[in-house]
């Protein structure tokens, strides 16, 4: 609404900066609708993304761009759901280890087969205007809130709170939880793959080591924390936050930016449990009793 | 009707036989006990039939369909429910949704959220937990916790209810409710099946008792019979 | 062609020795301390650059420097447990909560241990020249510095294998890290054993980044590969299991020189799909429970 009007008035800069931190927003916000609920962090998601990228870069001279998006998403979902249904009986540590090395397994394949077999390693991307790309970043990213919201109000949703706070009895009272899990993972992966493929339009040139970069995976698990994975809301802000952060940091404090992130990681986790929301909720809430103590 | 029936069930960790050759039946209706010393496996048979751990060997049979091998979720949804005996709540979300969760997915019928509702909330009346309905999980008190339980179990529309030591935990007062309340259960119909620890329950509230020891069943008959066996006292009086 | 073999054996050996010295240290602090230490690496690439350092300016040889790093990377990792992951753990509400929080925070490590290291060291690929002469054995030539970090990492292996299982210290660490509770019951102090837990994972790396810099090149970013590395040996070996973390880090490093014999960029790759398929077939390890 709001975000879809400012292109008009706004230099291509800003358009630019707003397009990456919608595309860690949507990010981030996939990755809560699957680990939020379940508590299972996944580190998978640089390879929905990567999935995405590569998909643009191999189809989107010969497709026109919508199909080249759906396709990159229906890959990643495809890849999820074979995830999910193989190895959704791991748990805690072993999972995260294990999505984890998804991830690096198919960047360091694909880097050994471009250089050993294709010679390139590097490919070029079909352009597409800056505009374009913000609007459907836009898009995905209204989707995604939307599903993210649906989820939660559902009966779904319930079925993964209960899912993530106590697997064996949420089967008990007749969740399928793999099958829920596997199908909310695949939902995550969805979008992932989308904003990869858009995304690699964005950057024109793509290789093992952007597409399937390993901070893709654990920025999303970062912004969610900070942000506070209890709520909606807190996905989309701790996103924002850290996305524009990170472009402040990288242009004005090259040197220094993974030592603050580091560092605001490590203070986020011990002060600040349940994220920056979790926060905002305790002083309203403490606002609210301090009224109501004074009669 | 034999509603429930196990013959030569067995489960193996390793070298260790935990359940070993049990048979038992339940007919329908009945409320039947299952003692004996810590380690007997009584937990463990219980977690053959809900489905949580595979068999090594022999068969369990619900209304005479073998369930052996089915994931707890399918055991569910078919009328066998269960509680365990360390309150496994959905501690973060409140009462009410913990019993809405097992209306919404306990049964094999499609049913509309408002209806789940309705009903949890009138599960929630039936075990005196209404008042608390919107407290979290966490913040309940033992004895709320079990009725919690409980509820949620209920909640599924079971035919056999499997109580994993309900009453651990509560002060005489308590037991005393818990007995009631298992009472009112066995009212509406519904088959018990108990793992108690509480002698006074087991032999107040029971028709027929089950004796488990090392894996093996050791003994079977009716409170009077089992409360007078000398096998069962010697098992006992030697832990 | 039995020298081919015999290169490739020893190879495999001496990277089974850095694999088997990272495996056990990371096993230390995951076993016990149930913390996953993706950080470790980095303690590693320390070591190593502290090495770089130590003889590119001072002229200090290696395996000095071991005796240096090893105690004193201890030192901090023996601090960190005690102030960052002790304060974790008692802020958290279960076991599932501190491991994730805890891995959370060892990422926050991991960041920052590397970014001082790329502002200290900059970010190009180091190297230097140690024991560079070689020496011949039934016709194969070695160069003496890998046999000398071979014979390190072997000695180092064995003599914490000795620990372990011969000292009342090393005993309560393994009854530490089998039951917790029941160690502590017995009178062991458990908040201590976890802080020297992971200290002694530290010391490990400590050894290891040495005897890496001595036989390959070594650059700031380097750190994150040998964590992966040694996450894959200790599930291999069994989580749990110190001595399955040391057989492990050998079978890995055997397997990763055949490997790069036929295609020196594979063998991360293999790694990873044997790392992939022990979770899906056998998640214990050789040595688990």
């Amino acid at each position: 609404m709001l975000l879809a009007t400012i292109p008009l008035y706004v230099q291509p800069y800003l358009i630019i900066l707003l397009t990456t931190i919608l595309m860690y927003v949507i990010l981030t916000v996939s990755w809560a609708i699957f680990s939020g609920p379940t508590r299972y962090i996944s580190l998978a998601s640089a390879a929905f993304f990567g999935i995405g990228v590569y998909t643009s870069a191999l189809l989107g001279k010969s497709l026109p761009l919508p199909v080249v998006i759906v396709a990159g998403s229906l890959f990643s979902f495809i890849l999820a759901l074979c995830i999910g249904l193989l190895t959704l009986r791991l748990r805690g540590m072993y999972f995260i280890i294990f999505t984890f090395s998804i991830s690096e397994l198919m960047r360091n394949f694909l880097l050994w087969w471009e250089t050993t077999m294709t010679g390139t390693v590097g490919r070029w991307v079909i352009i597409v205007d800056h505009m374009t790309v913000y609007y459907i970043i836009l898009v995905i990213f209204a989707l995604v809130l939307l599903t993210a919201h649906l989820i939660r109000r559902s009966r779904f949703g319930l079925a993964l709170r209960s899912i993530g706070e106590q697997e064996e009895a949420a089967s008990h009272i007749g969740i399928n939880a793999t099958l829920v899990k596997t199908i909310t993972f695949a939902i995550s992966a969805f979008f992932m793959g989308a904003t990869g493929a858009i995304m690699a339009t964005k950057w024109k040139y793509i290789d093992p080591r952007i597409a399937f970069d390993p901070l893709l995976s654990f920025m999303p698990v970062l912004m969610a924390i900070f942000g506070g994975t209890g709520q909606l809301f807190g996905p989309v802000f701790g996103a924002a936050v850290f996305a524009y952060l990170e472009e402040i940091l990288t242009t004005k404090f090259p040197y220094y930016y993974m030592l603050l992130f580091g560092s605001i990681l490590i203070v986020v986790i011990l002060f600040l449990p349940h994220g920056m929301v979790g926060l905002v909720q305790k002083w309203l809430k403490g606002g609210l009793n301090r009224q109501n103590a004074n009669p | 009707m034999r509603i429930l029936e196990g013959e030569g069930v067995t489960k193996h960790f390793g070298g260790l036989a935990a359940v070993h050759q049990v048979d038992f039946d339940i007919d329908q209706g009945e409320v039947v006990g299952l003692i004996g010393p810590n380690g007997a496996g009584k937990t463990t048979l219980f977690n053959l039939i809900s489905g949580s751990l595979p068999t090594t060997g022999g068969e369990i049979r619900y209304k005479g369909k073998r369930i052996t091998g089915l994931k707890p979720h399918q055991i569910c949804k078919k009328g066998i429910a269960r509680t365990f005996q360390s309150a496994k709540l959905f501690a973060r979300m409140t009462v009410f949704e913990n019993a809405l969760a097992a209306s919404l997915f306990g049964t094999r019928r499609a049913i509309s959220v408002s209806d789940a509702e309705r009903e949890a909330a009138e599960l929630l009346d039936f075990v005196e937990l209404s008042p608390v309905k919107t407290a979290l999980a966490k913040d309940l008190p033992i004895a709320n916790r079990k009725r919690l339980e409980v509820a949620r179990a209920l909640a599924t529309k079971p035919e056999l209810l499997m109580f994993d030591e309900v009453m651990a935990g509560l002060n005489p007062t308590e037991v005393a409710q818990a007995m009631e309340l298992i009472a009112k259960i066995r009212k509406k119909g519904i088959t018990i099946f108990m793992i108690e620890h509480v002698m006074k329950a087991i032999m107040n509230v029971c028709d027929r008792i089950i004796v488990l020891h090392h894996g093996s069943k050791i003994a079977e008959g009716t409170p009077e019979e089992i409360s007078t066996s000398r096998t069962v006292i010697e098992v006992y009086l030697g832990e | 062609m039995f020298v081919t073999v015999l290169d490739v054996l020893i190879g495999g050996l001496i990277m089974g020795g850095i694999y088997a010295l990272i495996a056990v240290g990371l096993s230390l602090q995951y076993g016990v301390g149930r913390v996953l230490n993706v950080s470790h690496g980095e303690f590693i690439m320390i070591g190593a650059f502290a090495t770089w350092s130590l003889y590119t300016l001072l002229g200090i040889s290696p395996l000095l420097s071991l005796v240096i790093c090893g105690p004193v990377l201890f030192m901090i990792g023996f601090l960190i447990h005690r102030t960052l992951f002790q304060y974790l753990r008692d802020q958290s509400e279960s076991i599932g909560a501190f491991a994730d929080s805890s891995l959370l925070a060892s990422f926050g490590l991991l960041f920052i241990i590397q970014n001082i290291a790329l502002l200290v060291w900059k970010a190009d690929i180091r190297a230097y020249s140690y024991l560079d002469s070689s020496v011949s054995i039934l016709d194969a030539v070695f160069a003496v510095n890998r046999l000398v970090a071979l014979l390190f990492a072997v000695v180092i292996s064995s003599g914490f294998y000795i620990f372990l299982t011969r000292t009342r210290l090393g005993k309560a660490i393994r009854a530490a890290a089998e039951d917790p509770t029941t160690a502590q019951v017995m009178g062991v102090n458990i908040h201590r054993v976890l802080a020297i837990c992971f200290g002694l994972g530290a010391l490990m790396a400590g050894f290891a980044g040495p005897l890496i810099s001595m036989i390959y090149e070594i650059q700031p970013t380097m750190g994150l590969e040998y964590t992966i590395i040694a996450i894959i040996v200790v599930v291999l070996g069994g989580l749990g299991s110190i001595t399955g973390s040391l057989i492990g880090g050998f079978i890995l490093g055997l397997v990763g020189s055949v490997v790069t014999y036929f295609d020196a960029g594979f063998s991360l790759i293999a790694y990873y799909v044997i790392f992939i398929l022990l979770l899906l077939i056998r998640p214990t390890g050789i040595l688990g429970k």
